[in-house]
């Protein structure tokens, strides 16, 4: 296990720097500049801040600075908002996707995977098509559609929860349940096909034959397999989670991660684009090892074959 | 922990689900709104619209850091909330020379810096200096210009002293600035947030004179001079800013304080205003204004904005390297059917480049619509050129619906009047910039804001070789005019001037002016002392929030 987590780590170094370099290169060969305004500014002054930014030195020099600060973990000032550093913006911004990314993921699991056992279980029954069909309509529904709808009625009808905000707790209802519903109808759909292959195994049909109760199959042996194909969704769908939405930030006006990231593209800010990737890249390598580490727990095959 | 804690209180759900669902349900209901809440707080909300990028006022460049500075800052005058006329600021009183060259400023001695420091004329002069100063790079330096010298200053290569700026501090409660040219917009150009004052102990503590990003506008540290002070600053989340104790004018100031929200999704500001989070929004979507007319009436304005959104022609490629063309072109958009048929947001047809009643000018409408005239002004290129029909004309905007539906709906004039393809090239924001920038375009969509009350902010940018320009158009006469205008006192002479410049936009057609702009925005009735200015600048002291239901 110490070397499964060594060695990953260790391949975790180059992937880091591809990444660091194709975002680099990738981000200074868009068209346009950070300094570009409608009102354009003189030329003169254009140079002075570029300079400033050290953007006037050759494309490589300013590469291999970077990766130096990057080795110091310089992350550098925002392009846009110079008076803060990439690094102050993404630890202001990390804890509110972390904690609405953890909501919503509990309100996933809560829904996906009983959701998706009670439909395995009670194959082509009411019970199995009434968990599919609203998971259906769950996987669908986009979240720009799903939020408004619910803000329209247990806001604005209902007057339960705040519209918009992220000041007090009941700020983090709708949103989390929005994005939460959305992920649990792909766990919904993902635990029943898992737990019906599962539930069609030999093993299963020694244990119904030795006597054992339908609870004790479910949890003791049919889970554990049925869930592998959920767990792997689990690791880069927490990430995709607590790396904030860029969407549920902008209906609810969460000052998350997921707005730095894509307007940090918008506006050419170079410094905040390298930062918000390589900090997702950095939590999806992370994660992705914790959920090897799960499945290698979970299913005594693939512990083997590492 | 977090996790510690949501699975507890998960667990106490599961043992009291109907208790917990009425906790949160009555959580939810007591709470009131900001609106309730604000009228005894005297808290306004305010919808920013957007980020903004600079709180240092020689950096900032946009509406949004205006919205906030003017709160947190104040110049040498100060703006009556009806007209935006002058009025005193941190000067009480000023005397103007005859040839309008020389301003005498008597600062106030009670007008104090938000931590109890007095305002000198010093503080003025010095921050002049920093924003001038070619180091800092301050995009909006040239707000400066009309003092004497301050462009030589400015462009580098010589000292402040060797300069001769036109800013002297006489002594500390006197100010003299002396002009290039008579401005007689100048008082109202000072409440550019580019001549406010910045407190010269902070920015030397910080090493700010000639450095971005050195983190001076931070709550903990900026210090103002304006009627608020800057309490807290959560990045895309709130601005907070409360009553400024060591404000001069603090009896007047009736709000204890401002939140401003920078909601950038124009829907979202929408529901945050109707859920009562706000006062006031930035802006309102054209395709809500129907339904926010029949349902708010009484909250949905329109106000008149000082901008003009026009198309640039590119007169450095074919086809419209010829004034044909051209003009072709604009006579055949029905300037009127756009605003009524396309926009329907109280718009109103542009016939001038400059808004008309801009500082009192009024412009002769040039730009007209005829069929006729268009048909056979591009007939005689067609026939010159030996071509059947005009190649292929490319419109470039950047990617928005209310771009492309007037981009399709002239599209669609045009062929009215003449055969025509034209390819609409929608580009995102910064790509389209740079394009323009480049001059690789044929034509593309523009808008312009006035900084000022005065045609000058908007003729200026025609002259030939401005960076703003842009079209590669360049013309003496206009050049000439333009500097009449500028050297002019008397105001018959410089409407006479700008009446020239409008003349030779319309003969020339360099640029398409479509309509000018409106400004949509929600307003809650217990916002009081709120009224329409052009430049949409509202000075907070006179604003308070009061029922005007109640007696």
């Amino acid at each position: 296990m110490k070397r499964l987590i060594f060695f990953r780590l260790l391949q975790a170094i180059p992937t880091m720097w591809v990444i660091a370099t194709l975002t680099f290169f990738m981000t200074r060969f868009a068209p346009g500049g950070p300094f570009d305004a409608e009102k354009a500014i003189p030329e003169e002054i254009k140079i002075k801040m570029e300079a400033h930014f050290g953007l006037d030195r050759p494309l490589l020099e300013q590469y291999f600075i970077y990766l130096h600060n990057l080795l110091q973990g310089d992350l550098g000032p925002s392009f846009k908002y110079p008076e803060w550093e990439v690094s102050e913006l993404i630890a202001t911004a990390f804890p509110v996707s972390l904690t609405l990314g953890t909501f919503s993921f509990i309100i996933a699991l809560i829904i996906g995977i009983p959701g998706g056992m009670i439909a395995a279980l009670r194959q082509n029954t009411w019970m199995d098509y009434l968990p599919m069909s609203l998971s259906m309509i769950g996987v669908c529904l986009p979240t720009f559609v799903l939020g408004p709808l619910l803000i329209f009625a247990l806001s604005n009808q209902l007057a339960i929860f705040p519209p918009l905000g992220w000041y007090r707790p009941s700020d983090w209802v709708l949103p989390s349940l929005t994005l939460g519903l959305f992920y649990g109808a792909y766990i919904t759909r993902l635990t029943r096909a898992g737990m019906l292959e599962a539930l069609q195994q030999d093993f299963i049909r020694t244990a119904r034959a030795k006597g054992a109760s339908s609870w004790r199959i479910l949890t003791q042996h049919a889970a554990r397999g049925g869930l592998l194909p959920v767990v792997t969704f689990l690791g880069p769908a927490f990430a995709g989670l607590i790396s904030g939405s860029f969407v549920i930030e902008s209906i609810f006006f969460i000052p998350g991660l997921g707005k730095f990231f894509v307007t940090a593209a918008f506006n050419r800010d170079y410094t905040m684009v390298l930062g918000t990737v390589l900090f997702y890249a950095s939590l999806i390598i992370t994660l992705n090892l914790v959920v090897d580490l799960l499945q290698a727990w979970l299913d005594p095959k693939s512990r083997q074959s590492r | 922990m977090l996790l510690i804690h949501s699975l507890s209180l998960i667990n106490k759900c599961r043992k009291f689900p109907l208790a917990s669902f009425c906790w949160v349900l009555a959580l939810g209901c007591s709470q009131q709104t900001n609106v309730e809440t604000a009228l005894n707080e005297q808290v306004l909300h305010f919808g920013l619209g957007s980020e903004p990028q600079h709180l240092d006022p020689h950096l900032a460049t946009s509406v949004a850091a205006h919205n906030i500075l003017s709160a947190l800052l104040e110049g040498l005058v100060s703006e009556d909330p009806k007209t935006l006329k002058p009025r005193p600021g941190v000067a009480k009183s000023w005397s103007i020379s005859e040839d309008g060259k020389n301003y005498i400023f008597l600062l106030r001695k009670n007008a104090r810096w938000s931590n109890g420091d007095p305002v000198t004329a010093e503080d003025f002069v010095y921050s002049f200096r920093r924003i001038l100063n070619p180091d800092l790079a301050a995009p909006y330096a040239s707000m400066l210009y009309p003092l004497k010298n301050a462009r030589t200053y400015h462009q580098g290569g010589i000292s402040w002293e060797k300069a001769d700026v036109g800013a002297v501090a006489i002594d500390a409660y006197t100010l003299s600035l002396s002009l290039e040219n008579p401005v007689p917009y100048f008082l109202e150009l000072l409440n550019h947030y580019s001549w406010f004052p910045v407190h010269q102990t902070t920015i030397e503590e910080f090493g700010a004179f000639e450095k971005i990003g050195t983190g001076w506008t931070k709550p903990k540290h900026f210090i103002g001079n304006g009627p608020f002070h800057l309490s807290n600053h959560q990045i895309n989340s709130v601005i907070e800013v409360t009553k400024n104790q060591h404000y001069w004018d603090k009896e007047s100031v009736r709000l204890n304080g401002i939140r401003f929200y920078p909601i950038d999704a124009v829907f979202t500001e929408e529901r945050a205003y109707r859920a009562g989070f706000l006062h006031l929004t930035q802006s309102v979507s054209a395709d809500r204004i129907d339904f926010l007319k029949a349902r708010h009436p009484r909250e949905l304005h329109f106000e008149p904005y000082l901008g003009t959104y026009f198309y640039r022609f590119n007169l450095k490629a074919p086809p419209f390297n010829d004034k044909r063309v051209r003009l072709a072109f604009s006579l055949a958009i029905d300037r009127q059917r756009l605003v009524d048929k396309v926009l329907g947001g109280g718009q109103s047809p542009a016939t001038s480049f400059t808004p008309p009643g801009t500082g009192g000018f009024q412009p002769v409408p040039k730009f007209e619509y005829n069929r006729k005239k268009a048909k056979a002004l591009l007939k005689s290129y067609l026939k010159e050129k030996g071509l059947e029909k005009l190649p292929p004309v490319e419109l470039t905007y950047n990617t928005s619906e209310g771009h492309k539906k007037v981009a399709e709906a002239l599209y669609g004039m045009w062929n009215e009047v003449f055969d025509v393809d034209i390819r609409l090239l929608n580009m995102e924001w910064k790509v389209f910039l740079s394009t323009i920038a480049k001059g690789d375009f044929t034509l593309a969509r523009a808008g312009w804001i006035g900084d000022y009350v005065d045609p000058h902010t908007f003729l200026q940018m025609w002259r030939s070789g401005d960076g703003l320009n842009m079209t590669g158009w360049e013309n003496q006469e206009y050049d000439y005019a333009l500097q009449q205008a500028e050297n002019s006192v008397s105001q018959e002479k410089r409407w006479e001037s700008f009446q020239k410049c409008e003349d030779l936009l319309a003969d020339e057609a360099p640029i398409l002016p479509l309509y000018f702009y409106v400004h949509h925005t929600l307003r809650h009735p217990t916002v009081q002392g709120w009224h329409p200015t052009l430049l949409d600048h509202h000075p907070y002291k006179y604003v308070y929030l009061a029922d005007e239901r109640r007696p």
